[in-house]
């Protein structure tokens, strides 16, 4: 019995830091419509920040919950400080580009933790005078997890305060609600928006440095929250606040139990509850239907026109080079070249549903390692030929893509690419912690390609054969009535459906598709690497593809691929470096503030007359 | 023979408003209502009803004889209805073309096709509407960036796409001025006596209601209060209570 009362203790202390993390990044989101990727950096950083100011002060009681304070005030602070710098001048740009400002931020933070505290793992100093354990019915918890347990529904019945007592509070929920109405009325906008930054990331930094005595402090935290505050956000339903902590519990109690019964288990039983919470209430336990978002607009922008004949020898100038370059090229060069066709046809497939579709992902990569994966497992344990899994492999991603899609096109905007965010880290969990089936961590080596694929030279015309090919046929589809009717969907719901169209399964095939390219890429990627890793699958790589399509610009059709190019060239340029993250986090800001189109957009703008269809 | 439209004993409601409260009236071919009502009357809830963007709670819709509570719009759409709506929606992206072809594409069961490009599909259907709504000349224009009143045109287009037996028309004219709305209204009223259609539409503007309606039915907080000839609804005492206010 005691042991019960335990693991249920425990799976609330679980549920604390979780709630603070994902309360700040649902106020944020509700306030401003920014998706803030760097949250989870902000909650490492509070970590680390904590684990800092406690070295520094005193021993004591008084001491350690100053320094846990004074953390979560500097987080709130340099949340403050990126808002009031950064954001702030993007807001007039399309809102996911806000996403790339993020994400930069996100690899700035990860390397200047790494300079200031070395990357080893920070054992999390324990907190003074909750040092002991509490015996209950037999079995012992720590005191300080009976300490988080009080915390979180302090801090919840404190902003609940907050929002529905004070005026500044109804002013946040009036412009969650309807932000334009609120300018309108006379707030300053600017300062509320500060406001709330601040309020979210001191909530996300004390949410990394209460756990500190308990979890530590490492470098992967950052995206380990971001995954699950994620998943917590979209079960409690955007906007709430009881509905985060109530979902914060669920995870934690989830986590707790599942340890027990099924050790590797705790994740997939996350996407359980995810899944059946979102077939009962597709907007969370606590949300409500909202009013056709925004964020789809964003990327909408998009008037497709057909290539003109200018465009058309660019591209025919293009192709002829990439057919002589092995004249010229030595091996180092070609094996670039298949890299950016390969991710080039990634990103293709995401902007296929991002553009046109509407559809945001966060998570493209689980098709890209999933096709990875799926072609080397054939290897692996059938000998299979690299014709049929490079041939089976868009086929099985298409089906993962089928079972994820299914769910995800119940949801739209930034719900929806929520859920895919959540069913990629599901994924990549799925082969990280199955290591038996999947080689774990080790990944799976030597899927090399057959003997008349395996030089250089053929192999880069096979990989660009079936690249370009990929390309050119998601570009017909997207000038098809298929492409049409994901427009149609994207643009108006309400006319779509009243001109007789099925709204969800066209989405749904929309997603598929999409993904069985993705995996069509990750096939081949196998072969081209020899090998596959988790991290094929993991969220960096999603957020990769997410930049190249944004960094590219989402007004034409072939900006996926001038992101991809910028992309793996930048990378290849600066991956020697030490920091090198730190360098590409401020050449991302750098881009967004410059290029707010994107590279090809900015291109398009200067250019496009030279290439306009005369037709329209 | 079965009546066009049929509605009998319809209600919906939200929370504890009662929106629509026990409304019937029919509709034969060839023949044009009107709906009127105050603002807050039930109007959009009823057509949001009839084409099956809200499910009711009690009553039948029935369109030839068949039941259609209870199905989504896009098969209400099957069954030969065509909506505009009270705030245009339309595809903001495409063209002007574009979005006729498209609901043409649709109506021809193409929209998941990939064998041609949209470019070479219906377009000379799609001019033979525009010229019908007066819109042609503007076919390749990006709809995003199209006056109110236009939009309002392009719409009427793609209701008429899958040769509707029954047109909904919510607030045709709105946002346009009084001489385009005048033509817009002639116009729609040659459609449906040419091509024998019902229609049902809501309109604020008194004059086009009585101009234009063969009948006209006035709801007031979801409930039918009167119905008939436009002459009958000018001397009816409750109508005129409602709209010049009461008389005690």
């Amino acid at each position: 019995m005691g042991f019960y009362i335990v693991q249920i203790l425990t799976g609330l202390s679980n549920a604390s830091a979780l709630f603070l993390v994902a309360c700040g990044l649902s106020l944020i989101f509700g306030v401003t419509r920014i998706v803030n990727f760097a949250h989870g950096s902000f909650y490492m950083v509070g970590a680390y920040a904590a684990y800092a100011f406690i070295a520094l002060l005193p021993h004591g009681v008084f001491f350690f919950w100053i320094g846990v304070l004074g953390a979560a005030l500097a987080v709130g602070l340099l949340g403050a400080a990126v808002e009031t710098s950064l954001l702030r001048r993007l807001y007039h740009a399309p809102e996911l580009f806000l996403l790339v400002a993020t994400f930069g931020i996100v690899l700035i933070l990860q390397d200047l933790t790494r300079w200031l505290f070395g990357a080893e793992d920070l054992l999390g100093p324990r907190a003074p005078g909750l040092t002991g354990s509490v015996d209950i019915m037999g079995s012992l918890i720590p005191q300080y997890d009976l300490a988080l347990i009080v915390i979180a529904p302090l801090i919840l019945a404190g902003i609940w305060l907050l929002l529905h007592r004070t005026r500044w509070g109804v002013l946040v929920r009036a412009a969650t609600e309807d932000r334009e109405m609120v300018g309108a009325l006379g707030v300053n906008q600017a300062t509320l928006y500060t406001a709330v930054f601040f309020l979210g990331s001191f909530l996300a930094g004390l949410g990394g440095a209460v756990q500190l005595p308990k979890g530590g402090a490492d470098l992967l935290m950052d995206m380990n929250v971001v995954a699950a505050a994620f998943v917590v956000v979209v079960v409690g339903g955007m906007g709430s606040i009881t509905g985060a902590y109530l979902a914060a519990v669920i995870i934690g109690e989830l986590s707790s139990f599942g340890i027990l019964v099924l050790p590797q288990s705790t994740l997939v039983m996350m996407f359980l509850v995810m899944a059946v919470v979102l077939v009962i209430r597709p907007y969370g336990l606590f949300g409500r239907a909202e009013a056709p978002e925004q964020i789809s607009g964003a990327v909408s922008v998009s008037l497709l026109q057909p290539a003109s004949q200018r465009l058309r020898i660019l591209g025919l100038v293009l192709l002829l080079a990439i057919v002589l370059l092995p004249a010229v090229a030595d091996a180092f060069q070609l094996v670039l070249m298949t890299e950016i066709a390969l991710v080039s046809l990634a990103s293709m497939s995401l902007y296929f549903m991002m553009g046109p579709g509407g559809m945001l992902s966060f998570g493209h990569a689980a098709f890209f390692g999933g096709g990875a994966y799926a072609a080397a497992l054939m290897v692996h344990y059938f000998q299979s030929p690299m014709a049929l899994a490079i041939g089976l492999a868009p086929l099985l991603t298409g089906l993962l893509a089928l079972v994820i899609g299914w769910f995800c096109v119940r949801l739209s905007g930034v719900y929806m690419a929520m859920l895919t965010l959540a069913f990629a880290q599901i994924c990549w969990s799925i082969v990280f912690q199955w290591g038996g089936f999947t080689g774990g961590d080790d990944g799976i080596l030597s899927i090399w390609p057959a003997d008349w694929a395996s030089g250089k030279v053929v192999f880069y015309y096979l990989t660009m054969i079936i690249c370009i090919g990929g390309i050119l046929a998601l570009r017909y589809l997207i000038f098809a009535p298929f492409g049409y009717t994901m427009r149609a969907c994207r643009d108006s719901a309400l006319r779509a459906e009243s001109i007789g169209i099925n709204l969800r399964n066209h989405q749904w095939l929309a997603f598929a598709i999409a993904g069985g390219f993705a995996g069509l890429a990750g096939g081949i990627y196998v072969f081209s690497k020899g090998s596959v890793f988790p991290d094929a699958m993991a969220i960096p790589r999603s957020f990769d593809f997410l930049l190249m399509v944004l960094l590219g610009g989402v007004n034409t059709v072939f900006g996926p691929i001038v992101g991809s190019a910028a992309f793996i060239w930048l990378h290849d340029k600066i991956s020697r470096i030490d920091f090198w993250q730190f360098i590409l986090g401020c050449i991302f800001i750098v881009l967004v503030v410059a290029f707010p189109h994107g590279i090809a957009g900015y291109v398009n703008r200067r250019f496009g007359r030279y290439f306009v269809n005369q037709n329209y | 023979m079965a009546k066009l439209l049929e509605v009998s004993i319809l209600s919906r409601s939200f929370g504890g408003i009662t929106a629509v409260d026990h409304v019937s009236f029919d509709l034969d071919a060839g023949q044009i209502i009107a709906m009127i009502g105050p603002n807050g009357a039930g109007k959009s809830t009823c057509f949001n009803l009839i084409n099956g963007q809200l499910q009711p709670d009690h009553g039948s819709i029935k369109i030839c004889g068949r039941e259609v509570a209870g199905l989504h719009p896009r098969q209400v759409w099957k069954l030969g209805v065509g909506r505009t709506f009270q705030i245009a929606s339309i595809f903001a992206t495409m063209t002007v073309l574009e979005n006729v072809q498209m609901a043409l594409i649709s109506f021809n069961k193409q929209a998941r096709s990939f064998l041609r490009t949209v470019r070479q599909l219906y377009v000379d259907e799609s001019m033979e509407l525009l010229r019908l709504v007066g819109i042609e000349d503007q076919s390749h224009r990006v709809c995003g960036l199209l006056s109110y009143g236009d939009l309002k045109r392009v719409e009427l287009a793609m209701a008429l796409t899958n040769q509707p037996k029954l047109l909904l028309l919510d607030e045709p004219t709105a946002g346009m001025e009084p001489s385009e709305r005048r033509r817009l209204m002639e116009l729609t009223t040659q459609i449906v006596r040419n091509q024998n259609l019902g229609a049902l539409f809501t309109e604020h503007d008194m004059d086009v209601v009585f101009t234009h309606a063969d009948r006209i039915i006035v709801l007031n907080r979801g409930e039918l209060i009167a119905q008939g000839t436009p002459e009958q609804v000018r001397h009816n005492d409750r109508v005129k209570e409602i709209y010049l206010g009461s008389r005690s």
